[in-house]
């Protein structure tokens, strides 16, 4: 160590590199910049179009300054209330399939054989994306909320029982023993050795993914699977974007006041 | 501890008569939404179709299988275009989160009272608009393509990431950086020598992160002709063309496990 240091007298301080290997230190930044190069050249972009278009975003922004909440309001009342519906509901049946699956995919509560299949259903609910999955659904299920309903209820599953599942591995081990050791049933075990742990838990990650099932709903629409992004998407075929600013306002309004919900339970609960 | 007596023999009970009715009302009141909501579901589905639903699903599925291997020879731009789209998405909604998030936290913001409150409503406002919708917008402003996906990923991102940056900069070890402050550095240098090297870890975690999501969300853009295989997926669908529906399902399937192994191997090798 004094040798290093006895040699590094007098040369001036330099940080240490984040990526100690200097090979690959070069490898990474020559890599990222000739894919950055390719990724540019390869994009085509109508510069003029993108000119026109800025005209329309200068009305678009301006329209943020006067939104039109009157002109189509039955059709944003009603669109919202079917996301609202469609999120309370989903998330309400989403949370009942989870919890059992989150106990199946948890390894220190289930056999190989269960954990197995419940980490099955969980990984293909999380690869799929919920609009992909609301296409299917709609073409099965046919157009409406119904289509929605089950979209975030399937995706509701994958997110909660994961999370919930990781929860319940990490549990403290000697509450649910001694509760075990009074010579309880596997019910009586759940409920009372391993539920209360998780309970603080599973309420903050509910309300969170009642905060993302609305964020979601609201673009279901758009594939025709219920909600106010059917109404959306009108709006901006017939350039309506006082309407549109009015719409993406309330949606901006309710995740608000949903965070702000979530932070007080959530502050409350743990 | 509510314990009741019965009899004389004392019965334990987990909760006292208040607090047991007000959760019984509340189970009521859950019940109750939750019935008038499904009514209301109800009330807009053709049940015909749902009751149909086993017989088309399985209908789907005969004409989706097997999948149209050979048109795999057309997905490479697409996926291409995909991957270019979450990758410089990811990038330059980096660009623009860093000094947002540098203007969010409260102990590095110029000013509370006012630069504070713009900085976080930037971040609320991109990061409650799905990327679905900001490309729908975008491809109403500036027309279709792969451009409009790659802001509307971008734009989306930014609230995201400034929003985790920003509460990795407050949960930062104030004394180092009144280490480096000690020695008169100035408030460039505080910032590159006291800060920076804290939250790059965080930094790095976050790109990654949000790039395996960006993937995920680029791989639907085309829906609405913002670019990316969404477009092969969407012209695919109009012409009921399942075999080769599929073969773009599984090729996104595909795409997003490699973008999550890819993501957890750096964020093993970074933290």
């Amino acid at each position: 160590m004094s040798v290093t240091l006895e040699s590094q007298v007098g040369t001036p301080w330099k940080k240490p590199p984040f990526i100690t290997n200097p090979a690959l230190r070069w490898g990474i930044l020559l890599f990222a910049v000739v894919y950055f190069f390719a990724a540019l050249l390869s994009m085509e972009v109508n510069w003029h179009r993108v000119y026109e278009g800025l005209e329309r975003g200068r009305k678009f922004i301006v329209a943020f300054a006067h939104p039109d909440f009157g002109s189509r309001a039955s059709d944003i009342k009603e669109g919202m209330i079917e996301s609202v519906i469609m999120t309370v509901t989903s998330t309400i049946v989403g949370i009942a399939i989870s919890i059992p699956i989150a106990l199946g995919a948890a390894r220190n509560i289930a056999p190989l054989p269960v954990y197995l299949v419940c980490r099955f259903i969980v990984s293909i609910s999380r690869a799929l994306n919920e609009i992909i999955v609301a296409i299917l659904f709609v073409a099965i299920f046919g157009f409406g909320p119904l289509a929605g309903f089950l979209t975030l209820s399937f995706a509701t599953i994958g997110f909660l029982a994961k999370l919930l599942a990781e929860e319940i591995e990490d549990m403290n081990k000697v509450q649910a023993e001694a509760v075990k050791a009074t010579g309880a049933s596997w019910l009586q075990w759940v409920n009372f050795g391993v539920q209360p742990q998780i309970m603080p838990r599973l309420i903050g990650l509910s309300i969170y993914r009642l905060d993302i099932n609305f964020r979601e709903s609201a673009v279901l629409g758009l594939v025709g699977a219920g909600g106010i992004g059917a109404t959306l998407n009108t709006a901006f075929d017939r350039y309506e974007f006082d309407t549109v600013a009015a719409i993406l306002l309330i949606i901006i309004v309710v995740v608000m006041l949903l965070e702000y919900l979530s932070g007080i339970i959530r502050a409350r609960v743990q | 501890m509510p314990i009741n007596d019965k009899n004389g023999v004392k019965v334990w009970q987990v909760r006292d008569r208040n607090s047991q009715l007000l959760r019984w009302a509340m189970w009521m009141a859950a019940g109750i939404i939750f019935y008038l909501s499904w009514m209301k579901i109800s009330d807009q589905t053709t049940w015909f179709f749902v009751y149909d639903a086993p017989r088309i699903a399985a209908d789907i599925g005969g004409r989706a299988l097997p999948p149209r291997w050979g048109y795999i020879t057309q997905l490479g731009k697409p996926i291409w275009d995909t991957l270019n789209i979450a990758t410089l998405g990811t990038f330059f909604a980096l660009c623009m989160a860093v000094p947002v998030a540098f203007l969010a936290a409260r102990n590095t913001t110029p000013s509370k009272l006012f630069v504070r409150p713009i900085a976080l409503l930037i971040i609320v406002s991109t990061r409650s608009i799905n990327s679905l919708i900001w490309a729908l917008l975008l491809v109403s402003i500036i027309g279709p393509g792969v451009f409009a996906g790659m802001v509307a990923i971008s734009i989306r991102s930014i609230g995201f990431c400034a929003k985790l940056l920003y509460e990795a900069i407050e949960e930062i070890d104030e004394t180092q950086v009144e280490a480096i402050t000690a020695t008169g550095a100035t408030r460039w240098q505080v910032m590159v020598y006291g800060i920076v090297p804290q939250i790059l870890p965080a930094f790095a975690g976050v790109a990654v992160f949000r790039w395996d999501i960006n993937i995920r969300e680029s791989t639907v853009l085309g829906l609405v002709g913002a670019g990316g295989i969404g477009l092969q997926l969407q012209s695919s669908l109009d012409i009921l063309a399942w075999p080769q529906v599929s073969l773009i399902l599984a090729v996104i399937l595909v795409a997003v496990v490699i973008g999550e192994w890819v993501s957890a191997k750096v964020r093993g090798a970074i933290i």
